[in-house]
């Protein structure tokens, strides 16, 4: 009941921001940070419970926390199936987490109608947290589809000087990646009901399914066009840029530090699982598109003088080290996977927060004008350093664990791969370094009477910072929660259990 | 004719004897009030009567004329629903266009009886009947008096063109009839011809020049050419009558027609619909794009929409996907009944106070977020219905659609269905944003009577997108018995 409760609060909460905004403006916001805050005291307790509840999966015994299943649509087989493991439980924590800095990040940015803009604010949060726990592949969709609309009307409504094309581009590939998925499930369903004589969208059901090689091949594009667009990956990346740097603070922290994890989270748990022959097959491929966009994006990241663009762009290149991480499917890699899905969503979304900050009190992103800013904001600069730091993967804080971790699972699978995707860790130092000197550094400027962070923001970032360095030098808390599921998935895909213990070094 | 049968037309009893009455009570007090009251009461009398009978029913037919089935009791249902919401909806808006309106209300139960009549048909007399009935009461909504010279225009033009394609379809009748000798849909399923030579090309020919007129009637491409004209043209209650009840009886018969005779198994026909929906769905999205009037934009829209309800068509014409299909096109056309309904619901609210010509520029709805959240927020429902995005009636409509196709392997259409809903996204979501710009604000008086319509269309649209299985369950019994 835990994920209905959670989804539930969420939806009503926004509900209850918008209605408040009637009487009061500054309830919405506090409404909103009441309810992630309850959302988050519904979530802390399931760290405690060990997976109890087993369900066969493709023929192996698979241990969940929670859940829930009721009848929906019975004429397709579709239920309300909520299910939690160690992986959906990371994932939902920093969704809740990051939805608690989204909303401090934009406490004082959004003068107007700022009921409607926390209610869009939670609704995407319930849309995310629904795709993290949904195990039925239509509620999945409709959950996939759902957090695009609330984000969508926060950048097309918030959003900054070209926010209609950002808006409609975002909303465009996400959603014709998504009919592809549409498709692809259908087909997946009812094949898979011409075979058994029982449609049903469960996921416990189709996993293991006995459809034709050749067919499950092309499913699994459906699947895979439509996660790599979120994650994104080169060539698709393009929506990405644009939308970020129009989106504001809440929306650009929100769209990179969970929106995107989505999109691995869907090829973890979905396209790897469904149709193991034809991740195989296209492997190759697909840690060839991870490599590009890890080297591409931090080439990209390098020449933009727009600091949130240059975030953005850095964010295809990180994220294609979980492309890289996913289709090594190796232990080690997949680690590594999570591990920088988790660390990438702390680190760039405090980079969004420092962009937002930026701007709003110097009302520019234009990194050429800004320079020296360390003088007249030295907290700021110190804060911003951190994060630079560890988005350049400095051993001691997480990203480093992730990238790491991907390379050597990736070592075992394609040194060439490997060497490139190492690349771009160097790369990835030189386009950080090149933003902390132009923001940062530098000459000053005179009488820019600059306010430097406040308790509020440092609020959001602190816990942040702490996160980062908790996963830098003792992530191993993560994987033990993460490794149970990542063992099951992997098994899967192979009849073999001592391969998945043998890799471990 | 036997009691059962006379009760199993309870329905189109009912309706009849409310135009009766309302005939009466206009003749003797003129009073808006009064006339709309009347006929909602009496539509909402009709679809209870149409559950009533659907609730014992025992199928068959009543005379050669007409059957009563669930298939027909059900696209009633909708058919006198979509008339009961225009009805409260048009009220406000024809308070304000002067005196001398309460015929409208009569001209609009009216072509609904016409509309019930094709639901029911499975003769091509009744057929015609209905067709007509509807059609003709339509010219007259369309131009009513007061409305200025612009609808005037385009009842003209739709007056031509309708009978045009009205005469096209008569000659297909006429020459199937010259094979088989009969009008009845069963008894043309049942005779059997010469299936070589001159009767299979009269049959082809034939059904080919009625598959035009009904084409013509669902504005689908290349018989499109009248619709955005007269949906700009027409009033914005009549533009959602035109849009839907029309469109849903006239569907209702194609379907029944194709089912019974089983015109599926020519496969000059099926290709012929193959072209329809791919040219509907890419030209009606295309054109679209490039209205700046909301009416024009909608007419383009509907044309697409019409062409997602084809593919679920053609999806019919395999054996194995039939139940399917029904189902899809039954489930999408009542989405798109609400939906259309609503659209043009705010367009008509948006015009209540402006009598020479709707408002219907885009740039008039800037900043309606802000001015009139509600209303933005009704007109922002029915844009992603039409989109096809969860939460709404439209993503099950547009799930169902592409799960027809999937079973019956229609790859193509599918990949047109994903290009075209690409392109639908934009002028959609286009305004939405233009309602959420920044604007001066003008004033708009929403009509009660029109704003709790208004309500209750979208949210029968959100519980249709997050609880469908009731209709489902419903949609897919009534398919079940057809098949």
């Amino acid at each position: 009941m835990t994920m209905i409760l959670l989804i539930g609060v969420l939806i009503l909460g926004g509900i209850a921001a918008w209605l408040a905004q009637t009487w009061n403006k500054d309830w919405p916001r506090w409404i909103s940070l009441g309810t992630c805050l309850i959302a988050g005291l519904i979530v802390l307790p399931l760290y405690i419970n060990t997976p109890e509840i087993h369900w066969t999966l493709g023929g192996n015994e698979t241990a969940w926390i929670e859940m829930v299943n009721y009848a929906w649509i019975p004429r397709f087989g579709i239920n309300f199936l909520f299910a939690l493991d160690g992986l959906s439980l990371i994932m939902v924590s920093l969704t809740i987490f990051l939805g608690f800095v989204a909303i401090i990040s934009s406490w004082d940015e959004i003068p107007d109608r700022s009921g409607f803009f926390q209610f869009n604010l939670l609704w995407t949060l319930a849309g995310v947290v629904g795709v993290f726990t949904s195990l039925d592949l239509f509620l999945f969709f409709f959950f996939w589809e759902v957090m695009l609309i609330p984000m969508y009307l926060l950048i097309a409504i918030w959003g900054h000087e070209n926010k209609s094309y950002a808006s409609m581009k975002f909303f465009l590939f996400t959603q014709i990646s998504g009919l592809l998925m549409l498709i692809a499930i259908l087909t997946l369903v009812l094949s898979n009901a011409n075979q058994t004589g029982t449609i049903t969208f469960s996921y416990f059901d189709l996993v293991g399914h006995g459809l034709p090689e050749g067919l499950s091949y092309w499913l699994m594009w459906g699947f895979f066009i439509a996660f790599v667009v979120k994650l994104p990956a080169f060539p698709f990346h393009t929506w990405l840029p644009d939308a970020h740097t129009q989106a504001p603070t809440a929306a650009s922290v929100l769209l990179a530090g969970i929106l995107l994890k989505t999109g691995a989270y869907g090829l973890i748990r979905f396209t790897v699982p469904l149709f193991p022959q034809a991740t195989v097959e296209i492997a190759d491929i697909a840690m060839i598109l991870g490599a590009i966009s890890i080297i591409y994006g931090a080439m990209l990241a390098f020449a933009q003088t727009d600091f949130k663009r240059l975030v953005a762009y850095s964010s295809v290149s990180h994220m294609g080290f979980v492309l890289v991480g996913v289709y090594a499917w190796n232990e080690l890699a997949m680690q590594g996977a999570v591990m920088q899905m988790i660390a990438h969503g702390f680190s760039t979304a405090a980079l969004f927060m420092m962009a937002g900050a930026i701007q709003h009190r110097i009302h520019t992103r234009d990194m050429t004008k800004m320079s020296g800013l360390w003088h007249d904001m030295p907290r700021m600069g110190a804060v911003a350093m951190f994060f630079i730091i560890a988005s350049l993967g400095m051993p001691g804080l997480g990203n480093f664990v992730g990238e790491f971790l991907v390379l050597l699972g990736a070592f075992s699978v394609s040194i060439p791969i490997t060497i490139a995707a190492a690349i771009g860790l160097i790369t990835g130092a030189i386009y950080a370094l090149i933003a902390m000197q132009r923001v940062f550094q530098g000459e000053g400027k005179p009488d820019r009477n600059l306010k430097d962070f406040g308790g509020r923001e440092l609020a959001a970032m602190i816990p942040m910072m702490i996160g980062l360095i908790w996963l830098g030098v003792y992530p191993q808390p993560v994987f033990d929660l993460v490794d149970p599921v990542l063992s099951s998935l992997h098994l899967l895909t192979t009849s073999d259990p001592t391969q998945w213990i043998g890799s471990l070094p | 004719m036997s009691m059962t049968e006379l009760y199993s037309l309870l329905p189109m009893i009912t309706l009849t004897s409310v135009i009766l009455v309302l005939m009466m009570v206009i003749a003797f007090a003129r009073n808006l009030a009064l006339t709309c009251g009347l006929s909602a009461g009496g539509l909402l009398l009709t679809l209870v009567s149409v559950f009533w009978v659907n609730h014992d029913l025992s199928a068959g037919f009543v005379t050669p004329l007409l059957v009563v089935d669930a298939y027909a009791l059900m696209f009633s249902a909708l058919i006198v629903s979509g008339s009961f919401f225009i009805t409260l909806i048009a009220y406000g808006y024809k308070v304000q266009r002067g005196e001398l309106q309460d015929e409208f209300f009569l001209l609009l139960l009216l072509a609904t009886l016409g509309g019930i009549t094709l639901a029911h048909s499975t003769h091509f007399a009744s057929f015609v009947l209905g067709l007509e009935l509807l059609g003709i009461s339509l010219y007259a909504m369309i131009s009513y008096p007061n409305q200025g010279l612009f609808s005037l225009e385009a009842a003209l033009k739709y007056l031509i063109l309708s009978a045009v394609s009205s005469a096209i379809m008569l000659f297909g009748i006429a020459l199937v009839y010259a094979v088989l000798g009969s009008l009845s849909f069963t008894e043309i399923a049942s005779n059997v011809y010469q299936d070589t030579g001159f009767d299979r090309l009269f049959i082809l020919v034939g059904s080919g020049m009625i598959l035009a007129g009904i084409s013509f009637k669902l504005s689908l491409v290349p018989f499109h050419m009248w619709t955005p004209d007269v949906y700009e043209g027409a009033p914005a209650p009549v533009t959602a009558f035109l849009a839907t009840v029309s469109k849903g009886g006239i569907f209702a018969v194609l379907l029944r027609f194709f089912t019974t005779v089983d015109s599926y198994q020519y496969e000059t026909i099926i290709s012929g619909l193959f072209w329809i929906a791919l040219l509907s769905i890419l030209v009606g999205n295309i054109l679209a794009l490039m209205q700046t009037s909301i009416k024009r934009m909608l007419a383009y829209s509907s044309i697409a929409q019409i062409g997602y309800l084809m593919v679920a068509f053609i999806a019919a014409s395999e054996i194995g996907g039939k139940q399917l299909a029904i189902e899809a096109s039954a489930f999408f056309l009542i989405a798109y009944f609400l939906t259309t309904i609503g659209a043009f619901g705010v367009v008509t609210i948006m015009s209540i106070d402006s009598t020479d010509h709707d408002q219907d520029g885009l740039d008039k709805y800037e900043g309606l977020f802000w001015h009139r959240p509600l209303l933005a927020g009704f007109f922002s429902t029915m844009m992603l219905s039409l989109a096809g995005i969860p939460l709404t009636a439209g993503f099950i409509g547009k799930f169902y659609i592409i799960a027809a196709g999937v079973k019956s392997e229609l790859w193509i259409l599918l990949a047109v269905v994903v290009i075209g809903s690409g392109i639908g996204l934009f002028y959609y979501l286009r305004v939405i944003f233009t309602m959420t710009k920044q604007s001066e604000s003008n004033e708009v008086n929403v009509s009660a009577t029109g704003g709790w319509a208004m309500a209750a269309v979208t949210l029968l649209l959100v519980i249709l997108g997050v609880y469908p299985a009731p209709v489902i369950e419903w949609v897919s019994a009534v398919a079940k018995a057809l098949v």
